[in-house]
């Protein structure tokens, strides 16, 4: 029986979300082809997450103890590659996360398996795996296979597959870890800037702006409206970076995702896939952009083809 | 120090294009190219370390692409470096960021290159995998969404951040040589002057093939990838419901739509 092998991912104790959407895809997947899954932990302590991890479903959890707390690319990626010559798993299943941009191309090309991140679908069709990821900004899919390759790497995009709830009870094993010289060393994490500043992931209803603001003067007009309507502001990255806006209001993969919203109204924001990642499963989203193709409008339920201006300038008269 | 960095015109569609005849890409004359963005800030991080440190530093464009990619290596030079190299060959054709790498790779050992500073991802297949492909083959340390980069010639050890998560970063020491990918925010590009885009235009532009740097054809091209297009469809799209008329018009409806979400509180 062949294996899905996925690979935990923690930050500063605490097993990552994503961690457990890989393991209900991998899961999912195991079904289509009786196959087993086998969850490998890397960690100082990898028994720390051994309750986490333990989802209904998982067959095994292969343990790995390293010498570091914290995520370092050299170790995740020869513990792995040792990993996958002595367990030979026809598919690795990652997070498509900071962590895992950091290691999974190093790994593929070290052992040229099949490849591909920020994959949202999988399925078999016959024997080969066909993973499905998008193109040119969202506008097309692209379904890909593997050539046949023995064992195929994949990053799964997050908030795709859900979590599964029922725990197991799967035998753990514990791998004999190499020894890894690390060519980077952590020095420390550099908290986001938060300045008391609103948490916007708490936000039930968002107002955001993006890079059709065109100038930090236009920001108080949005800023005001946002007032008028009970509405949190947020924006895009490059207004963050841009210092109009501080981070602590930026969504999406670099930012925060907006869990809590329930409306979201998007104000010349083009819709780029990191900016989406964050919003695009607010149950209401509206809308304003100049440019009819913005993909932003394929998320949305509502489109709003116009000046986001003149929008906003008659938007306020309704909230007075 | 020797610094090279690969860009990549990035190609985007509007709404009604069509396909290939193959099934597997958009028809090429529906594609708009423009340089991605990613590459403008691993540029413009050269060419501060340039400006810097003068003499000590050279900084090299290159790209993986045809005639037409030549456009991207002159913007950059528009803005610094004294010569850029293209690669480009028919079999490069539907190369995965394996194969792209495999060139680059290529590319660093005959240039002696000391650092490599890719962007982060491209806007148009964004896989976020070429840079760190590119470590693996030369054998480097890495590291991968930098979002800010301390480094000195001849230094043993670059100190950078990794942009992480939720606004969230860590800073780490990298060991020389190294591959790193660029984050977008870690500086601000400046425009090209008109003099430095006139001065671009006579820089030495090598062009050469993956042959001429020692590599097979079926290194390259969909034989030297590590996955392989099926097919390429347009998904169906959301259910988003165009709201017409007058700004005026357009924005009652808005309203309407905010206070049946909000309760009318407002």
């Amino acid at each position: 029986m062949s294996e899905i092998m996925v690979v935990a991912e923690h930050r500063r104790g605490e097993l990552t979300a994503a961690t457990l959407e890989v393991i209900a895809a991998a899961v999912e997947l195991k079904q289509a082809k009786d196959m087993t899954v086998a969850v490998a932990v890397l960690a100082r302590d990898p028994s720390a997450f051994t309750d986490p991890v333990s989802v209904a479903g998982v067959d095994e959890i292969v343990n790995a103890t390293v010498p570091v707390s914290e995520f370092q690319n050299d170790i995740y990626e020869a513990i792995v590659d040792r990993m996958i010559d002595a367990r030979q798993p026809a598919v690795v299943l990652l997070p498509h996360s900071i962590d895992a941009w950091g290691y999974a191309p190093a790994l593929a090309a070290r052992r040229q398996c099949g490849f591909a991140t920020d994959v949202f679908a999988l399925k078999y069709d016959g024997d080969d795996l066909v993973a499905t990821r998008a193109a040119y900004g969202e506008k097309m899919h692209v379904e890909l296979d593997f050539c046949g390759k023995d064992t195929v790497l994949i990053t799964l995009r997050s908030n795709i597959y859900k979590p599964i709830g029922g725990a197991s009870t799967p035998a753990v094993t514990n791998f004999e870890a190499p020894v890894v010289e690390a060519r980077t060393v952590a020095t420390g994490f550099i908290e986001p800037e938060s300045a008391g500043d609103v948490d916007i992931s708490q936000a039930e209803f968002m107002l955001s702006v993006g890079r059709g603001i065109a100038e930090e003067d236009n920001i108080e007009q949005f800023e005001e409206l946002a007032d008028a309507m009970g509405f949190t502001l947020g924006c895009s990255r490059p207004i963050a970076d841009s210092g109009w806006l501080p981070k602590s209001r930026q969504v999406g993969q670099s930012g925060k995702t907006v869990s809590n919203c329930n409306l979201y109204l998007a104000f010349g924001i083009s819709g780029s896939v990191q900016h989406m990642a964050g919003m695009k499963h607010v149950p209401k989203i509206i809308a304003v952009n100049t440019d009819a193709d913005a993909s932003i409008f394929t998320i949305a339920s509502y489109g709003v083809v116009a000046d986001m201006f003149e929008i906003a300038e008659e938007l306020k008269n309704h909230f007075d | 120090m020797k610094i090279l960095v690969p860009v990549k015109l990035v190609a985007s569609i509007d709404e009604d294009c069509e396909l290939r005849e193959d099934g597997r890409d958009v028809d090429p004359d529906f594609l708009d190219y423009e340089l991605n963005e990613w590459d403008d800030y691993s540029w413009e991080e050269a060419v501060r370390l340039q400006e810097a440190h003068g003499a000590e530093v050279e900084i090299i464009p290159v790209t993986v692409g045809p005639a037409e990619a030549e456009d991207g290596l002159r913007r950059c030079l528009a803005k610094g470096g004294e010569r850029a190299i293209r690669v480009w060959h028919d079999a490069l054709e539907a190369s995965d960021p394996m194969a792209v790498a495999r060139v680059i790779a290529k590319l660093a050992k005959r240039e002696n290159a000391d650092l490599v500073l890719a962007g982060t991802l491209s806007s148009d297949h964004g896989f976020a995998a070429t840079g760190m492909c590119v470590a693996s083959l030369l054998g480097w340390a890495h590291a991968a969404v930098v979002s800010r980069l301390d480094i000195s010639p001849g230094a043993e050890r670059a100190t950078v951040r990794r942009e992480l998560e939720a606004g969230l970063e860590e800073e780490i020491s990298v060991q020389c040589p190294a591959v790193l990918t660029i984050q977008l925010g870690i500086n601000e590009p400046r425009y090209a002057s008109l003099r430095g885009i006139k001065q671009a235009k006579a820089k030495p532009l090598e062009v050469v093939s993956h042959i001429d740097l020692g590599l097979e054809d079926a290194e390259v091209g969909e034989s030297g990838s590590l996955s392989r297009v099926r097919r390429m469809f347009a998904p169906e799209r959301g259910q988003a419901e165009l709201i017409e008329g007058t700004p005026a018009e357009q924005a009652a409806r808005i309203a309407a739509i905010v206070k049946q979400a909000t309760g009318g509180a407002q």
